[in-house]
């Protein structure tokens, strides 16, 4: 019953979706009337598809396997936080999550966006509507998650073990808030396409959406990555594989977006390119979902390998995307362009990290699909794997990462590079000092290590720079200072703080890049082995029933440097419902480095040990965090908290001549 | 969208649950190692998805393995070794691709784009660029004018 209940809600959610976006581009001139009826659609969709997204979940929760999807994705003994999680470890489940979370933020933009002018809140969600109805349509059409089975079999085929994680929980959701939330910056930037009327308090409006979602998707990406890393069994963290730059790939345009919004709210400058950003941004994200479910990049990817509907998906895409910059392609000429600048001066700047930006998204986007075209006009087969990638993202990264600290410190308008120099000294110099300090204690195990240490410090330093400056820290009393400091605004603030982070997630991988060691021994139990100072001891080995798998498990005491002694277990796990087998590695923290123990299958009468010891790897994720936190602050701002859009409309009007 | 990954991975499990470099194919001569290591490093494991032999677990990843660390016992240089997988699979094993005429704009992707932005910069700067420099003589005589009739 409730199965049915929530298929019709989705049904519903699809028609007053389609109404909403017909109803909207027909009537958006009546401005604040019409508007209010799309704002109710809108919170509607959000209620329609909660209700429909309840079903599905209390199907699994009470293992109803009268549902195709939860045959097919669950088993009764599974924990509940992984039936639940279960929902969306499938194609059709995750394809109602992304809609879940596309109505979601439609109805933040109906509830909040009272303020904005009706006009243009009404082709926003007009938009809004037609993504909903897009691919509600789809899902429900092609891949609906409501199919039923007859008779219902007594037990479930289980999830995929590798997926009975907490990642699962978190990553999927995580991602798609931020691939998702893009698509409001789509949609205002379809609104501003449409009318004809861009300004400063379009970006105002723009900005925050923005920072939302990048902060979630820079969540959801470290997520994945950690994920990964302690998942996979071999601690590896970043495999530049077609579906992580499909995630990577949003990210740089949506920081890019980031930036160049932030140059025209306050210049009013570079509105065409912030429009193309909020396009391709959201672009890139539908990409990102689906072009790996299509079965045209990698059909090993894939969930959907039904050709038709990789063909549905595609035409999809291309119908969105394509005609998104057709619009683009007609109306952007007609936007006009404001704010005059100097070469050197924080919007050069700004721009400057555009250009590295944008130039990264471009390789990434060749480097993936290089072989695949390839493959397709040419019949040749190559691989484009990891050691391209290294090299050409970092090649663009580093001069990225050289100017990034002069940016905060320039003018608008025009600036004293010389100045902004002077203030950064400081930093520069500890940053070179550090590098060549650890350079000289760690050994150059590869060339470029120094380098990338010093980008890493320089960032880092830089950043803190930048609040000493502000604070004007040592020029006057401390007291004043602090005073400063806390009196400034959470923008400037947040500013530090990602670019901080930013340095952190440097310094840490060109740390466990240049450093890592690693130990495959045989060990068995009361034998020790011995990696960078820390000792293992092979205490016992045995075999454990699980709630779901059995599992062959190791202990080992290690002693680290220090002294200091800990239990840790590493298993390996095989499933009972699918047979197949994961391992759980053992891993433990030291500070910000990582001693990661994995437990390999057992060579003739011992077993296969592997032991990494992983400086500063920690370092990386905890960037993420610092910056997934800036991003929160930065939300928090008073400004983008107060917004008042149309009185800032009118000011912008009365000032632009 | 790592799980999609992991799901591979896992099928890549389940065809052999052995896992990357075994201690019984590890070369005693540690620098013969270290090479066979970063040799590996840039080998496509052919049947997983996207990873290097050195990372994989599967049947094909060990044999490879075993097969590069013989070639190199028989003194082959990197890049010897490299052309013999070459030879036997084709440019698809290897991760790095090398530079020829299909990979070219491949590898001037990036170079071109970042070029192109510039000059895309460079252009928007000098149409944009307020009127600058000079006043022509009209202009010259229009502001003496204006200077005379201000009252001094």
């Amino acid at each position: 019953m409730s199965i049915e209940l929530g298929h019709f809600a989705l049904i519903l959610a699809f028609a007053i979706a389609s109404v909403s976006a017909l109803g909207g581009y027909g009537f958006w001139r009546t401005g604040q009337r019409v508007a209010l009826v799309l704002s109710q659609g809108a919170i509607l969709q959000f209620v329609l598809v909660a209700v429909a997204f309840a079903a599905l979940i209390q199907a699994f929760v009470t293992s109803d396997f009268s549902l195709l999807l939860a045959v097919n994705n669950s088993h009764s003994l599974k924990p509940l936080i992984f039936k639940i999680s279960g929902v969306w470890g499938n194609h059709e489940g995750s394809m109602l999550l992304w809609i879940f979370i596309l109505v979601a933020f439609g109805a933040m933009v109906g509830a909040f966006g009272r303020r904005l002018p009706g006009d243009l809140l009404a082709l926003v969600l007009a938009t809004q509507s037609l993504l909903t109805a897009a691919f509600t349509g789809f899902t429900l059409f092609t891949s609906n998650p409501f199919a039923r089975v007859f008779p219902a079999p007594l037990e479930g085929n289980d999830l995929n073990p590798v997926l009975q994680d907490i990642g699962l929980a978190l990553h999927p959701p995580l991602l798609y808030a931020g691939y998702v939330g893009f698509s409001i910056c789509f949609s205002f930037a379809i609104a501003a396409l449409i009318s004809g009327r861009i300004d400063q308090a379009w970006a105002r409006w723009v900005r925050p959406w923005a920072l939302l979602s990048w902060t979630f998707l820079t969540l959801g990406i470290a997520m994945g990555s950690y994920w990964a890393y302690y998942e996979l069994g071999w601690g590896g963290w970043w495999f530049w594989d077609p579906v992580e730059n499909a995630s990577f790939m949003p990210w740089l345009a949506g920081t890019a977006l980031l930036h160049s919004a932030l140059v025209m709210e306050k210049r009013n400058a570079l509105k065409i390119w912030t429009v193309f950003l909020s396009i391709i941004t959201f672009s890139l994200s539908l990409l990102g979902t689906f072009l790996v479910r299509s079965g045209i990049l990698t059909s090993v990817h894939t969930f959907a390998s039904d050709p038709t509907r990789g063909l549905v998906i595609l035409s999809l895409l291309a119908v969105v995307i394509g005609g998104a910059f057709f619009l683009f392609a007609l109306r952007a000429p007609a936007l006009r362009q404001g704010g005059l600048f100097a070469p050197v001066s924080r919007e050069g700047a700004l721009i400057l990290n555009n250009l590295f930006l944008a130039t990264a998204v471009g390789a990434i986007l060749v480097g993936t699909l290089y072989p695949l075209l390839l493959d397709a006009l040419a019949g040749t087969t190559i691989s484009v794997g990891a050691p391209f990638f290294n090299l050409t993202f970092g090649a663009l990264m580093a001069p990225l990462l050289i100017v990034l600290p002069f940016g905060p410190l320039l003018a608008w308008k025009r600036a004293d590079v010389l100045a902004a120099a002077q203030r950064l000294m400081g930093a520069g110099a500890l940053a070179v000092f550090l590098a060549i300090l650890i350079s000289a204690l760690g050994g150059v195990s590869i060339s470029l290590a120094p380098l990338g240490l010093l980008l890493g410090f320089w960032v880092a330093f830089g950043a803190i720079a930048e609040l000493i400056e502000r604070g004007k820290v040592g020029r006057i009393p401390l007291a004043d200072s602090l005073r400063r400091l806390v009196g400034l605004p959470r923008s400037a603030w947040s500013t530090a703080i990602a670019h901080l982070g930013l340095g952190l997630t440097v310094l840490g991988i060109v740390a466990t890049s240049a450093w890592e060691t690693e130990l495959v021994t045989t060990l068995n139990p009361g034998e020790t082995a011995e990696l960078s100072g820390y000792v293992v001891s092979f205490d016992s080995f045995g075999q454990v029933p699980g709630p779901n798998y059995m599992s062959d498990e190791g202990r080992f005491t290690i002693t680290a440097p220090d002294g200091s002694t800990r239990q840790t277990l590493a298993d390996r796990r095989t499933y009972v419902a699918s047979g197949m087998p994961t391992t759980e590695a053992a891993i433990e923290t030291y500070g910000f480095s990582q001693l990661y123990l994995q437990l390999g299958e057992p060579l003739e009468d011992t077993h296969v040990i592997r032991i990494w010891h992983k400086p500063y790897v920690t370092l990386i994720w905890l960037g993420a965090l610092v910056m997934a936190f800036a991003g929160f602050l930065s939300l928090t701002d008073r400004r983008l908290r107060v917004g008042a859009p149309r009185q800032a409309a009118r000011v912008a009007a009365r000032a632009a001549p | 969208m790592t799980w999609l990954r992991a799901l591979m991975l896992a099928l890549c499990l389940v065809v052999t649950p052995a896992l990357a470099v075994n201690p019984d194919e590890i070369l005693p001569d540690v620098a013969l190692e270290q090479r066979a290591r970063e040799i590996s490093a840039g080998l496509r494991c052919l049947v997983c998805q996207n990873q290097s032999i050195d990372d994989s677990d599967a049947d094909l990843a060990r044999e490879l393995r075993i097969l590069v660390r013989e070639r190199l016992l028989a003194g082959d240089s990197d890049e010897a070794v490299r052309q013999f997988l070459v030879d036997r699979y084709g440019e698809y094993v290897l991760l790095n691709p090398r530079l020829n005429e299909h990979t070219v704009l491949l590898w001037i992707a990036a170079p071109v784009l970042l070029l192109a932005g510039l000059g895309g910069l460079a252009f928007a700067a000098r149409r944009r660029r307020p009127p600058a420099g000079e006043l022509s003589a009209e202009e010259q005589a229009a502001l003496d004018e204006l200077d005379r009739s201000l009252p001094r």
